[in-house]
């Protein structure tokens, strides 16, 4: 008869914060900056059709990174959760703080279950108000933890050089225009040295109070982008764009899917599969 | 609500990829709240609730333009002067209704959902012949009520990017759909309506005379028919009107329909039957 191992409940989530972590770390950022008429979204992908951000209600978006099969079926559950609420009372009872609430909880009931993987995804949820005091972001990690977004918000893979980059250029009331550029450019700095993104490799959408409609979100398509930004010398892309992994199935080639033991290191113990 | 989130985390059902739809999202989640689903003690209810009655329809070469007039009744009774009956469907389309004035209401809601879901779900909006099919099958669903009296008729128009015009369905209560040309009017004041259209339209109108020639329309399916509401002076209620184009849709202002009610108003102190058509 075998014996299980006996794993401490530290050291249980403690690897599978780290599986989650290292799963998020590989896709690239996203940022999200309040400005004077919302909340802009920024991230580098190239791919036209599967969005890092997206419209959840009226005055809610939603942006995400990490493994894209679990944060759109996310997208997907907060868009029908919006929408019922939405139709059975009032689009105003739709808010933002209500939809975090639900995600928190999904994310940290599968966090903290030995049944189910952790989900390898941190998101953003975003809602505007009738001024700038009133905008909200909410940003959630892979284990159900809700953290209010002050001035402006970064996570994926080099979220800290990005964040690092914004810290020290951020202004308060920027205009779309400023916004957007700072964004972009925070989006292509790294510690070696800055990056010109072409501007078809950016998904960029905004929550602006000023659109007459109910529904705030817009896409900022290609054409309205390449205005804002101006003139911005040669552009690069990204040189590890095989990296991204939108797209992989849950057994992607990184190696073994949790709940195999990952050990990098000597000093830590293997762990039994959770049962 | 609260039921549909039990425990605070989302139900599986809402996490599992599937349906488009937020009709047969509901069915499966929430049935009570389709109004299709509920079930009524046999007997005739057309005379428990309002009804609103002339919807009319009219395309120019720039798209379409919908209006409804305000009046809902009850038998009799005038139940409500100012109701409104024309509504924007999403930002290219725009569904008017006549029957069972609550009934319609909450099926226009419920079709407003389902256009916007599927448009978010699936980041790109349904085709105008898709979005009038799911219309017609919202419609089916009501069979069993429309038996009962309590029917609902809609007329739906919207611009067709594909086509690059405006484009008009009507339904019966079976969901039947119906593509119309020109213009078409629904409820009970369309025979007076349509007869109307039929002398005042032509394909070159301008946006603005396609709008007047829809309030004549209007104003002559009041005068023949009691339960339709002509312009109310008094008050100042004038037609809800929508206007749709390639740019999107948009309800024409009140002062600018009150305007047009004023001059045709003018133009019928003379001649009360309205604008004269030609002979040949």
């Amino acid at each position: 008869m075998s014996m299980p191992f006996y794993v401490s409940p530290e050291q249980l989530m403690k690897d599978r914060a780290d599986y989650a972590r290292k799963g998020i770390a590989r896709g690239r950022s996203v940022v999200a900056v309040h400005f004077a008429d919302g909340v802009l979204f920024v991230s580098e992908n190239p791919s036209q059709a599967l969005h890092k951000v997206s419209e959840i209600y009226d005055r809610i978006a939603f942006a995400a990174v990490g493994r894209y099969n679990e944060f759109e079926n996310l997208r997907i559950a907060g868009v029908r959760l919006a929408d019922m609420r939405g139709y059975s009372y009032d689009r105003r009872d739709v808010t933002g703080r209500g939809l975090a609430n639900a995600y928190a909880q999904t994310l940290g009931t599968i966090f903290s279950s030995g049944g189910e993987k952790p989900y390898e995804v941190e998101l953003f949820v975003a809602e505007i108000g009738d001024d700038v005091a009133d905008d909200q972001i909410y940003r959630l990690t892979y284990d159900g933890q809700v953290a209010d977004v002050q001035r402006y918000g970064v996570m994926g893979g080099a979220a800290d050089v990005v964040a690092g980059y914004l810290e020290e250029r951020y202004a308060e009331g920027a205009s779309l225009e400023d916004a957007v550029r700072l964004a972009v450019s925070a989006l292509g700095h790294t510690e070696e040295g800055d990056r010109v993104i072409p501007a078809e490799d950016l998904e960029v959408a905004v929550l602006d109070r000023t659109r007459s409609r109910p529904r705030k979100f817009v896409r900022v398509m290609p054409s309205r982008l390449g205005q804002l930004l101006g003139e911005r010398g040669p552009t690069e892309p990204n040189p590890e764009s095989e990296a991204e992994h939108m797209a992989v199935p849950a057994d992607g080639p990184e190696g073994p899917p949790f709940p195999s033991p990952v050990v990098e290191s000597g000093d830590e113990p293997p762990i039994a599969p959770p049962s | 609500m609260a039921g549909h989130l039990a425990g605070g985390r989302l139900p599986a059902a809402y996490m599992v990829p599937g349906t488009s739809s937020f009709a047969d999202f509901l069915a499966g989640q929430a049935p009570d709240l389709l109004p299709s689903r509920r079930s009524l003690p046999p007997g005739h209810a057309a005379d428990l609730a309002p009804h609103g009655t002339t919807i009319v329809a009219a395309t120019f070469p720039d798209g379409v333009v919908m209006a409804g007039d305000r009046r809902a009744t009850m038998g009799n009774v005038i139940a409500q002067r100012d109701i409104e009956k024309v509504f924007p469907a999403d930002e290219f389309s725009v569904v008017g209704i006549a029957g069972s004035a609550g009934l319609a209401v909450e099926m226009v809601r419920l079709f407003q959902t389902e256009l916007e879901h599927y448009e978010k779900i699936e980041g790109i909006t349904l085709s105008m012949a898709g979005k009038a099919n799911r219309l017609a099958a919202l419609i089916r669903s009501n069979l069993g009520m429309a038996m009962q009296g309590l029917a609902v008729v809609p007329l739906f128009a919207g611009f067709d990017h594909a086509t690059g015009g405006g484009r008009i369905f009507s339904y019966d209560v079976t969901g039947g759909r119906y593509e119309e040309t020109a213009f078409h009017s629904v409820g009970s004041g369309s025979l007076f309506a349509r007869g109307a259209l039929k002398k005042l339209y032509r394909g070159d109108l301008s946006e603005s005379d396609c709008v007047l020639a829809i309030v004549q329309a209007l104003y002559d399916a009041a005068d023949d028919d009691s339960a339709t509401g002509g312009p109310d002076l008094t008050r100042r209620i004038f037609p809800v009107v929508h206007v749709i184009t390639a740019d999107g849709g948009r309800r024409v202002p009140d002062a600018d329909v009150a305007d047009l009610a004023d001059r045709m108003l003018a133009g019928r102190m003379t001649r009360p039957d309205g604008p004269q058509a030609g002979l040949s």
